[in-house]
């Protein structure tokens, strides 16, 4: 664990994994998790989710529910209870902010109308020229629309980002109503062909019911497909009550976290996702217009728990691998009989975990592992392996060296791929099977360099 | 209006508020059980105090209610009021002017928490005192950022300084304190680019802009305001940590205190920093902005 910063809070973060497994060391194998070890694990959690300005009523409902998964389980071998109590909150935390749609949702009928809202200085401006030049890396020709009237410059500030990425703004001339501009722009959209249309609009308190109705009126003009939130994640305990008001006077469709990349634990992420529902469709982590990414809810547990080293990542191999499967891999790997089926299975998993390349890279002493760079797996990509092997005969599979020229033409044919791709994947299997192996013995301890809780071997 | 009724008024806005919420407890028959301090701390926790000094706070209060045997909440309430106070109250917390003009005031903070307006109602209130003021738009990075600050300094009567965008924000600086200079200004405020405070690189140019400032001037700056947005978390203090490295702040100003009522966050850097609140930002007009004053503070966040 690394210590965040100085001071009780780094401290509090930084120790919550060691105080689990020290507190709740004692109870290793002891049949079932009572509901006081249950508590005793709880109590940490929620402290680190506070301080994680995750909402305390959010904290509450969320630790009950984690509660009645956990108390009754029975103590696995491998995981001291604060460890199992961890992984279910972080499993749950997973699955809270995940789900639902999180791309934009495209209308049949151009343009795609986006309105973003939120409260002043949460960086909107910013974040609707870089859902615009995101737009327009996907072949689309957006159309940023100034509708925030009120800040000094805020026009000004739009249009020179259009000019910086050279993507049109259309900005009031004499038109200085919200409402007429977005009319006005709507109209030029069709006309030239622009979609989508995403309008900027001014911040403004979530109290504020004049400025809030204005919102109103803009959505009855604008028709927006999608309605987003931009939401600083550094916000406190009041996130949710924003949140609320925005989407009782709107009705949400997603939400745009920004200022990712400083310090922030970004527990307001958790706080709208468990209030409003909506999904977290994109995070700002710089000030470039570049700097607009996908939302991994995985990567925000971890943060929000504050344990994005080894005891996530052991947390996340445990949950993906199952103890059965591991000591059947690591056997094969001993035996170097490590098939091509394995492999299928084994990248199906790095796709459930997340990159291996990042998993291992994350693990003190291995280091950054660029050759597995070839390993890293896309869902696509994926789709096209599982056929290839698919179109193996089961000898093949186990045999890959007896795949000559004319398997390889028969194996493309049949998995609908070319030879080459068959190629690459034989390619990225002996790469594999070659690390893989480097790992087993790392795990078995024969460089004895990290402690992966794989099972003893 | 004072900072007291607008705070007030803010906080009836807000449904199920903080002050609502403390007055129902502090009037409750129930006595001092654990469930009262269990609800005192939550009351603390949603108005972000933090975890670290609301555990303070609350144990604090739980002892003296012992010791000086009290057993009924009405009497708990003004003895938080009190520790609160005590916690806000830090030697003078005007701000500092020069012995001899001009005063420099330095303002810093991350992206969006009102620096500029700040530094725009700062202009205001200065001229209302007739000084003659200099603005330097010392940010020169986020798009139209000068353009913004100028709005400012006709509303204010103020005279800006600024350069090309993308300019180095040291070079604006001198300039504005050698105008400052040759025009008897008696204040120059700078308005930076909002930076997180991890972000070195960042944090080095402000440290620069800093040393221009005393290289130009004796004893400048004479305050370094860091802008602290009210609706922040916990996040509040690694800012106020990593800028006070950084920069040495001398004070904070808290702003958006209208939409929120709360920066409870205040408390737990005044417990683990000791930096003045200095001013507080109402709203987003030239004079919503108010002298903090930590009892009135105290009063409507945790007065009932
Ligand atoms: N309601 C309210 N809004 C405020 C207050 N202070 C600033 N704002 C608003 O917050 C938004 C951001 O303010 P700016 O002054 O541009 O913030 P900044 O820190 O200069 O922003 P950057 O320079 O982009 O980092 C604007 O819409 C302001 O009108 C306040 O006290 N109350
Ligand atoms: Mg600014």
């Amino acid at each position: 664990m690394t210590a965040e910063g100085k001071g009780v809070v780094g401290v509090l973060f930084s120790s919550l994994a060691e105080k689990l497994q020290n507190t709740l060391r004692k109870l290793k194998g002891k049949g079932k998790l009572t509901e006081a070890d249950v508590n005793e694990a709880l109590r940490e959690i929620r402290l680190a989710l506070l301080e994680a300005d995750v909402n305390f009523k959010v904290v509450k409902d969320f630790l009950g529910r984690v509660k009645e998964r956990a108390v009754g389980l029975e103590v696995q071998q491998s995981l001291t209870p604060g460890q199992q109590v961890v992984k279910i909150v972080y499993e749950e935390l997973t699955a809270l902010m995940g789900g639902g749609e999180n791309k934009i949702k495209w209308t049949g009928q151009p343009p795609t109308v986006i309105m973003l809202v939120g409260l002043q200085g949460a960086g909107k401006t910013t974040t609707a020229a870089k859902v615009a030049l995101y737009c327009q890396k996907q072949g689309r020709r957006p159309l940023l629309v100034a509708a925030d009237v009120y800040r000094p410059a805020a026009v000004r500030q739009l249009q020179v980002l259009g000019e910086q990425l050279k993507l049109p703004v259309f900005s009031p001339e004499k038109e200085e109503n919200p409402v007429g501009i977005v009319r006005l722009a709507l109209d030029e959209a069709r006309r030239l062909g622009h979609d989508p249309v995403i309008v900027d609009t001014a911040g403004r308190l979530h109290i504020n019911e004049e400025m809030m109705s204005e919102l109103g009126a803009m959505k009855e003009a604008a028709r927006p497909h999608e309605i987003l939130l931009v939401l600083d994640a550094m916000t406190g305990q009041d996130a949710v009550r924003v949140a609320e008001a925005f989407h009782r006077e709107l009705g949400l469709t997603g939400v745009i976290l920004t200022k990712l990349d400083g310090d922030t634990r970004g527990g307001a992420a958790l706080s709208v996702r468990a209030v409003t529902g909506c999904p977290i469709k994109f995070i700002g982590v710089g000030e470039r217009p570049e700097a607009l990414e996908a939302f991994h809810p995985d990567r925000i547990a971890s943060r929000i728990l504050g344990m994005g080293d080894v005891q996530t990542i052991i947390e996340k191999a445990q949950a993906a691998i199952d103890r059965e499967e591991a000591l059947e891999l690591q056997r094969k790997l001993r035996q170097q009989d490590f098939t091509l089926e394995d492999f299928l299975r084994q990248l199906k998993q790095v796709q459930k975990v997340g990159p291996l390349e990042e998993i291992l890279g994350l693990l003190p002493g291995v280091g950054p592992w660029k050759q597995l760079k070839g390993v890293q797996v896309d869902p696509k990509e994926l789709v096209h392996i599982e056929a290839i092997i698919q179109s193996m005969t089961p000898e093949e599979r186990r045999n890959p060296g007896i795949i000559n020229a004319s398997r390889k033409r028969r194996i493309a044919a049949g998995s609908g791929t070319k030879v080459q791709d068959v190629n690459r994947l034989l390619r990225q299997f002996e790469e594999a099977r070659r690390l893989m192996q480097h790992l087993g013995d790392l795990a078995g301890g024969k460089k004895g360099k990290i402690k992966v809780k794989f099972p003893p071997g | 209006m004072n900072l007291l009724k607008k705070l007030k008024q803010s906080l009836t806005k807000t449904r199920e508020n903080l002050a609502g919420r403390l007055e129902n407890l502090f009037a409750g028959k129930r006595g001092l059980d654990e469930e009262f301090f269990e609800e005192l701390e939550e009351i603390l926790l949603t108005a972000d105090v933090g975890v670290a000094t609301t555990l303070e706070l609350v144990e604090g209060l739980r002892q003296r209610a012992r010791k000086e045997n009290i057993g009924d909440p009405a009497s708990l309430s003004s003895l938080l009021q009190e520790e609160v106070v005590k916690l806000m109250e830090h030697e003078a917390a005007g701000l500092q002017l020069a012995p001899s003009p001009p005063t420099v005031i330095l303002v810093v903070g991350v992206n969006g928490t009102g620096k500029t307006t700040t530094t725009g109602k700062l202009a205001y209130r200065f001229r209302q005192k007739g000084s003659r003021v200099i603005l330097a738009a010392a940010d020169t990075f986020r798009a139209a950022a000068a353009e913004q600050l100028a709005v400012w300094a006709r509303r204010a009567g103020a005279e800006l300084i600024s350069h090309q965008p993308g300019a180095d924000p040291g070079a604006v600086v001198f300039d504005a304190l050698q105008a400052a200079r040759s025009r008897r200004a008696d204040v120059v405020l700078v308005d930076t680019a909002g930076r997180l405070q991890t972000k070195t690189n960042l944090m080095e140019e402000l440290k620069k802009i800093r040393r221009v400032i005393g290289r130009e001037h004796a004893g400048a700056p004479h305050e370094v305001l860091l802008v602290l947005d009210a609706t922040t978390g916990q996040n509040a203090l690694s800012q106020a940590r990593l800028f006070h490295d950084a920069v040495e702040v001398t004070g904070i100003v808290l702003t958006k205190l209208d939409g929120t009522a709360k920066g409870g966050v205040v408390l737990a850097i005044a417990h683990e920093l000791k930096i003045p609140v200095k001013l507080v930002g109402l709203g987003e007009g030239v004079e919503d902005l108010e002298e903090f004053r930590p009892r009135e503070f105290a009063l409507a966040l945790f007065g009932g």
